[in-house]
């Protein structure tokens, strides 16, 4: 993909929409009790969308690899592991920030905040297993991966089903229009990143399966 | 042939039922959970920690903002700034990596495949 | 189908206990483990020099995912180690089958270590943790399962791997976080004096659930992953 005449056109569109993030968000309306904080909103939720579409990706082709074999898929899953890690890092740190404003604490061990720190954690145990377990840990880790996909509907609906510090999955739906346009451009600009960065570490992984089978055949 | 092809349907059948029944478990759990939710308790997972004293008595009702003590109120922008700079600067430190590792891997394969073309070559 | 399934699962599920009760290794270092690992945190949470009551419900579990993770890496190490794992996956069993038979036995030895563990837990922390057996029972049970469940599928497909000591916890206590809170927060209601036996039993539910989704993605991937 990285190599594809799409890559420079998404590139030029995610630039776009990054410059034009702090117009938007500049302009939404303020929200009325939590004030000026509030914006941290329209970089939180992004990075959370990132992160769970870097699961899924990461989850369905850990399963086409594992259930199918085919090499690319799991090149696919090393990457988009590790950008859960990343953008599940920004959401993580983004969320305290404004929690402690907003709540007067930092971090509470609410069923949203903590499910969501134990699906991070899965996949940086996924990073661990991928980087020290050897030979045979690529199927080991794709089985990691489904069991952290399994986790993300129960973050989700987490903050419907017990009663949570953190908000429901009610807001989103019902911002006013300024609010959710920002919202809908920071989401649109972080997706963009997500699929950038995605085709450029799928690439290394390429890379690097390619220079194993040239050096085996060097062997030869 | 035939009995590598029964055994395969045989496993599947048996995946699909698994799957029938985990759909409708997780379903009926889930719509369990919902219509008890307004019974439920759990307002969260709080590990046991042996209680800290408080330095202030706790409030009991809602206070507007701009009326607590100014020890209470936080300013907003350094926390808005911090939010901000560290997602900046993850994603450019994250692709800043991407590209230095992708610049050596180029440079490994290149050499690699100019080994494999000396050999061949002088072979 | 069905019952060669059962039979190939109860033979291994025979095979372990029958080692297990002519060595006794597991059982025994399995229970000291887990009867240390209380006693190291009775002493590590304590107020006025006696243990918290409240704190036993966390290091029950806490022992159980301790113990239950060494338990995991021993049973198979013996396996690697007679290349017995080798030998099962070429005979002509049902690979869901094998996972079935390792699970049980893995649970047969929590099971007893658990027995021993919780009227030991009762006495260093003087907690009434055996008011409601069944309760408790059924937490525990629930709670071993799910656990077990998914050490027995990571730990079958680490034998093959390097660092596979240390990856075991590192993979493991990520994904069954959620049934250790679970466990806990039961046990706890258990501890109260006026218990809430409907908040019990939703935990329970919970537990149920993870249980579900863990053996049903066990036995998915258990074949794919066993295979080279």
């Amino acid at each position: 993909m990285i190599a594809s005449r799409w890559f420079p056109a998404i590139t030029v569109m995610a630039m776009v929409f990054f410059a034009g993030a702090p117009l938007m968000i500049a302009r939404a309306p303020y929200e009325s009790t939590m004030g000026l904080v509030q914006k941290i909103f329209y970089f939180h939720v992004p990075a959370w969308i990132a992160m769970f579409s870097a699961v899924f990706v990461c989850g369905i082709s850990s399963a086409i690899y594992l259930f199918k074999g085919k090499k690319f898929a799991d090149h696919l899953a090393v990457a988009a592991a590790e950008l859960t890690v990343l953008f599940g890092l920004i959401g993580l740190v983004t969320g305290p920030l404004w929690a402690r404003k907003a709540w007067g604490l930092w971090w509470q061990w609410d069923a949203r905040l903590t499910s969501a720190l134990i699906l991070w954690m899965i996949f940086v145990a996924y990073q661990l297993l991928r980087q020290y377990g050897g030979p045979g840990s690529d199927k080991l880790a794709a089985g990691m991966a489904l069991f952290g996909m399994a986790n993300v509907p129960f973050v989700y609906w987490s903050v419907n089903v017990w009663r949570t510090i953190h908000p429901t999955t009610n807001v989103v739906p019902t911002l006013v229009p300024g609010m959710s346009e920002a919202l809908l451009w920071c989401s649109v600009a972080f997706v963009l990143i997500f699929v950038l960065t995605l085709s450029a570490r799928v690439k290394l992984e390429s890379h690097r399966a390619a220079i194993d089978r040239l050096y085996l055949s060097l062997d030869d | 042939m035939r009995l590598a092809l029964g055994k395969v349907k045989d496993v599947r059948r048996r995946k699909n039922y698994i799957t029938t029944l985990l759909v409708i478990l997780v379903t009926g759990f889930l719509q369990t959970l919902t219509a008890s939710s307004q019974n439920l308790l759990i307002s969260s997972f709080t590990p046991l920690v042996v209680h800290v004293a408080q330095t202030q008595p706790a409030q009991d009702e809602f206070v507007p903002i701009d009326e607590l003590p100014p020890e209470d109120q936080l300013p907003a922008a350094p926390l808005l700034i911090a939010a901000y700079a560290f997602a900046w600067v993850a994603l450019l430190v994250y692709v800043w990596s991407l590209w230095r590792r992708l610049g050596s891997v180029e440079r490994e394969l290149a050499d690699v495949a100019r080994r494999i073309s000396n050999r061949s070559g002088g072979a | 189908m069905v019952s060669r399934f059962i039979q190939v699962a109860w033979l291994i599920v025979k095979k372990d206990l029958t080692i297990e009760a002519r060595s006794r290794e597991l059982f025994l270092t399995t229970l000291f483990f887990a009867a240390s690992c209380v006693l190291v945190f009775a002493f590590g949470f304590v107020s006025d020099q006696n243990p918290i009551g409240e704190a036993a419900a966390g290091i029950l579990w806490i022992a159980i995912a301790f113990a239950g993770t060494l338990a995991l890496g021993r049973a198979f190490e013996r396996e690697r180690y007679h290349d017995v794992l080798h030998a099962l996956l070429l005979a002509p069993a049902d690979r869901p089958a094998i996972y079935i038979g390792k699970l049980l036995g893995v649970i047969c030895l929590l099971a007893i270590v658990e027995i021993i563990i919780v009227p030991l837990i009762s006495l260093f922390f003087q907690t009434p943790i055996l008011r409601h057996p069944w309760l408790l029972g059924g937490l525990l049970a629930c709670g071993t399962l799910g656990f077990a469940s998914v050490g027995t599928l990571f730990a079958a497909m680490l034998v093959r791997a390097r660092s596979r000591d240390v990856l075991l916890p590192v993979l493991l206590y990520p994904i069954t976080i959620p049934v250790i809170i679970a466990g806990v927060r039961g046990t706890v209601l258990l501890l109260q004096p006026e218990i809430d036996v409907v908040m019990v039993r939703a935990w329970i539910g919970m537990l149920v659930f993870f249980d579900v989704v863990f053996i049903t993605l066990s036995l998915w991937t258990f074949e794919p992953l066993m295979t080279d």
